[in-house]
């Protein structure tokens, strides 16, 4: 079944496999289409102990998703698509821990997050780490808590000196039962916040992802100019974080100046979504069918003016910090990922782009406004932390450029004015959703499925994190450990949401 | 070197002078204000996703909102959001605004432990821990430390082991996963030594409250000695959170 992004289609229109030919079929589907990579992959607990899998792969080419499903016994043994690509690794895990299903040749079945209602009893002290039995090599456990003020997780490095042999990443601390919380809070605002919480970094990413979805099963058109503002809120979103991540990434060096600079130019770009709704991570600014705060002439007037201020200090600061030679001699070759890594791990986002893989959903599969203005995906070739927080850079630049388009095509007359009620809408009974946004750190995937009588019976989030971690721990391979925290920065990966 | 020195010189002054009377920028949503207005009370109450309004006569628990304003909208007449961003209290209590008030949430100077003012008030070194926290209140506490708002110049910082601090801040509903470690920090930390829970998650479990993966009994033992609401919680919110609980006026 091939569907566009934020399409819904009946459940029984999705044709149910064998295994066998879906193992077959999701193989085919990767090994010939050189941009198709897995969106999200997941299992549906069915009546009587079965499970449907859901595999959804993008086909960036062509603009559209396949969806593939299957179902099978909780006994089955079931071949291992991670055993043919990588990318497919965080899923299967993910459908060993909750459910016990057995992947037969996955190379690295252990558990990825520790929710609550795993399959297995273990604990997340019993997570069993790869170790090397050397008296060459000392092994270094970082964390959960870190020194800095940043979410947990737990680092396990294998060292050989100073040397990174290997670092194995445990997650699953910031667990907080999401998905389930998703499906018992059943009103449409409850379900909005939850949304904003997925990663508190990326409110407007997930709940532009969860607001198109919801939509979608509703069947509630959206406006052109409520397009418009979200893909403003998009594109602003990504110049307030990166801004915040070059200061983080100086920090990381010691450069005191960049960090200071940046860490400073971040504030009126955070405060600028203070202006237009009142919260600096926009928290209440996007909620299905409406908006509280339409983005307003003088809304757009100030962004100007803001913008203005801050884009001659920004580039005369990112101009001098890319050509410092103390900073370069830190970030340039650091952390490496490879364009063949990155597209075996499926990478998305900064890590994928700057290792030269130019995968970025709002040139791919456009969404909201962007089919009206020309996204080129910032791509570079080395891969390091340098191209990293190069791709940053001009991003933003990218970004001021992008809103300006849609502050040109935005046609101010659509906006309504006064207060909508909520809408808790009638979603459509036994439908199926893939929305894609691209976030900041990159791809994010909601699936949603209904039941029988159009209530949400599985919500499942992919951030793009999922995907990344893998790549973090390979990259920091052949590094000092003292390089640990640089590599960690320039992937800037989320916590929470990837433990949910 | 120039370049540098020029920079630093089109930067010019970027502190905020005076964080407790500074104003904030645009539409910021601060402390409520709830009218005598007569209004369908159970409706609002209703449709507000985190629980955070109660009836008759209405209140808003500060602990519990998320400061999306929808009940604003939805009642203008009945509720109003200002721009005070001193939302702290040392009570659970002293969280919850009423009809008909409109005063400033304030400490209650006899909660306060005499040795937390005695020890305290010229250094505080504090440890955060996040526990399931999004992300987003560890990002405004970060924002403390950045040279509009500088937390630094109080005397308050936040420090890389708990045994350097004192004091645990904790952001997120406490996830089960984050339960024991918390525990861990909390145990670490010298005595005496404060507890101070950061944004709506931490001070009620938010949305969260009710979900098997979230473990909140570690709150039972201790006692909180600062309440900080938001969702996330504004660096001036913060400040003058620990300012008022230090006893410190703007220096």
């Amino acid at each position: 079944m091939k569907v566009k992004n934020g399409q819904s289609v009946g459940i029984d229109e999705i044709e149910v496999a064998t295994y066998e030919s879906f193992y077959a079929d999701v193989n085919n589907l990767i090994e010939q289409q050189p941009s198709a990579h897995c969106v999200n992959y997941f299992a549906v607990p069915q009546d009587g102990g079965k499970f449907q899998l859901l595999c959804c792969i993008a086909n960036d080419d062509e603009k559209i998703i396949d969806v593939l499903s299957t179902v099978v016994e909780k006994d089955a043994k079931l071949p291992s698509l991670t055993a043919m690509h990588r990318a497919f690794h965080p899923f299967e895990r993910e459908m060993h821990e909750l459910y016990g299903l057995d992947f037969d040749g996955h190379p690295w079945l252990k558990p990825l997050r520790f929710p609550h209602d795993r399959a297995n009893n273990g604990t997340i002290y019993d997570y069993p780490f790869f170790n090397i039995q050397s008296e060459e090599f000392h092994r270094v456990g970082v964390g959960p808590i870190h020194a800095g003020i940043i979410e947990p997780g737990h680092f396990r490095f294998i060292c050989e000196g100073e040397k990174i042999h290997h670092l194995e990443i445990q997650l699953g601390w910031q667990h907080r039962g999401l998905e389930n919380v998703f499906l018992k809070k059943d009103n449409v605002l409850q379900r909005a916040t939850l949304a904003e919480q997925i990663a508190g970094d990326t409110v407007v990413g997930h709940s532009v992802a969860f607001a198109q979805a919801y939509e979608s099963l509703a069947g509630i058109e959206v406006g052109e100019k409520l397009s418009v503002d979200r893909t403003i809120a998009l594109e602003q979103e990504r110049i307030a974080i990166h801004t915040g991540d070059l200061s983080a990434i100086c920090t990381d060096i010691a450069y005191q100046l960049g960090n200071a600079v940046f860490g400073r130019l971040r504030t009126p770009m955070i405060n600028y979504f203070q202006k237009w709704c009142g919260n600096r991570f926009a928290k209440g600014l996007i909620r299905p069918g409406k908006t509280n705060f339409p983005f307003t002439r003088q809304l757009a007037d100030d962004w100007k003016d803001t913008i203005a201020k801050y884009k001659p200090h920004f580039i005369e600061m990112a101009e001098e910090m890319f050509d410092l030679p103390s900073v370069l001699s830190r970030i340039e070759r650091t952390g490496v990922v490879s364009a063949e890594t990155a597209k075996s791990l499926g990478l998305v986002g900064m890590p994928a782009k700057a290792a030269g893989v130019a995968r970025d959903i709002r040139a791919s599969h456009p969404y909201a406004a962007y089919s009206k203005i020309d996204v080129n995906p910032v791509v570079k070739k080395t891969g390091d932390v340098y191209a990293r927080a190069r791709v940053r850079y001009e991003e933003v630049l990218a970004s001021i450029e992008n809103i300006e388009k849609l502050i040109g095509i935005a046609d101010w007359s659509q906006d309504k004015s006064g207060y909508q009620p909520v809408m808790d809408a009638k979603l459509g009974a036994n439908r199926f959703v893939v929305s894609l946004t691209e976030g900041w750190r990159g791809e994010i995937c909601h699936c949603a499925l209904t039941d029988g009588e159009g209530k949400i019976k599985a919500y499942k989030i992919k951030d793009p994190s999922m995907h990344n971690w893998m790549g973090l721990a390979l990259a920091v391979r052949n590094n000092g450990i003292s390089d640990f925290p640089i590599c960690n920065k320039s992937f800037d990966l989320s916590y929470c949401g990837h433990d949910l | 070197m120039l370049e540098s020195l020029k920079i630093w010189l089109h930067q010019g002054k970027q502190y905020i002078p005076d964080v407790t009377t500074t104003d904030v920028p645009g539409v910021f949503r601060g402390r409520p204000v709830i009218t005598n207005a007569e209004v369908d009370e159970e409706a609002l109450a209703k449709m507000c996703p985190m629980g955070a309004i109660g009836t008759h006569p209405m209140t808003i628990d500060l602990g519990r909102c998320s400061f999306c304003g929808e009940c604003a909208f939805a009642c203008p007449e009945k509720v109003k959001f200002t721009k005070d961003y001193k939302l702290a209290s040392n009570t659970r209590e002293g969280l919850i605004v009423r009809a008909g008030e409109d005063k400033p949430i304030e400490l209650d100077e006899t909660k306060i432990r005499p040795e937390i003012r005695k020890l305290f008030s010229k250094s505080i070194k504090l440890r955060q821990v996040s526990a399931g926290g999004d992300a987003s209140c560890e990002m405004e506490l970060n924002a403390t430390g950045n040279v509009n708002f500088d937390i630094g110049r109080f005397g308050i910082d936040f420090v890389a082991s708990p045994r350097h601090a004192d004091g645990i801040v904790v952001t997120g509903p406490i996830s089960e996963n984050m339960a024991a470690p918390l525990e861990n920090a909390y145990d670490c930390t010298p005595d005496p030594k404060v507890l101070i829970l950061v944004g709506m998650d931490a001070i009620s479990g938010g949305l969260f409250e009710d979900s098997e993966a979230v473990n909140r009994k570690v709150l039972d033992k201790y006692k909180v000695d600062l309440y900080v609401p938001g969702n996330p919680t504004h660096p001036l919110t913060f400040v003058n959170a620990m300012l008022s609980l230090l006893g410190k006026k703007n220096r």
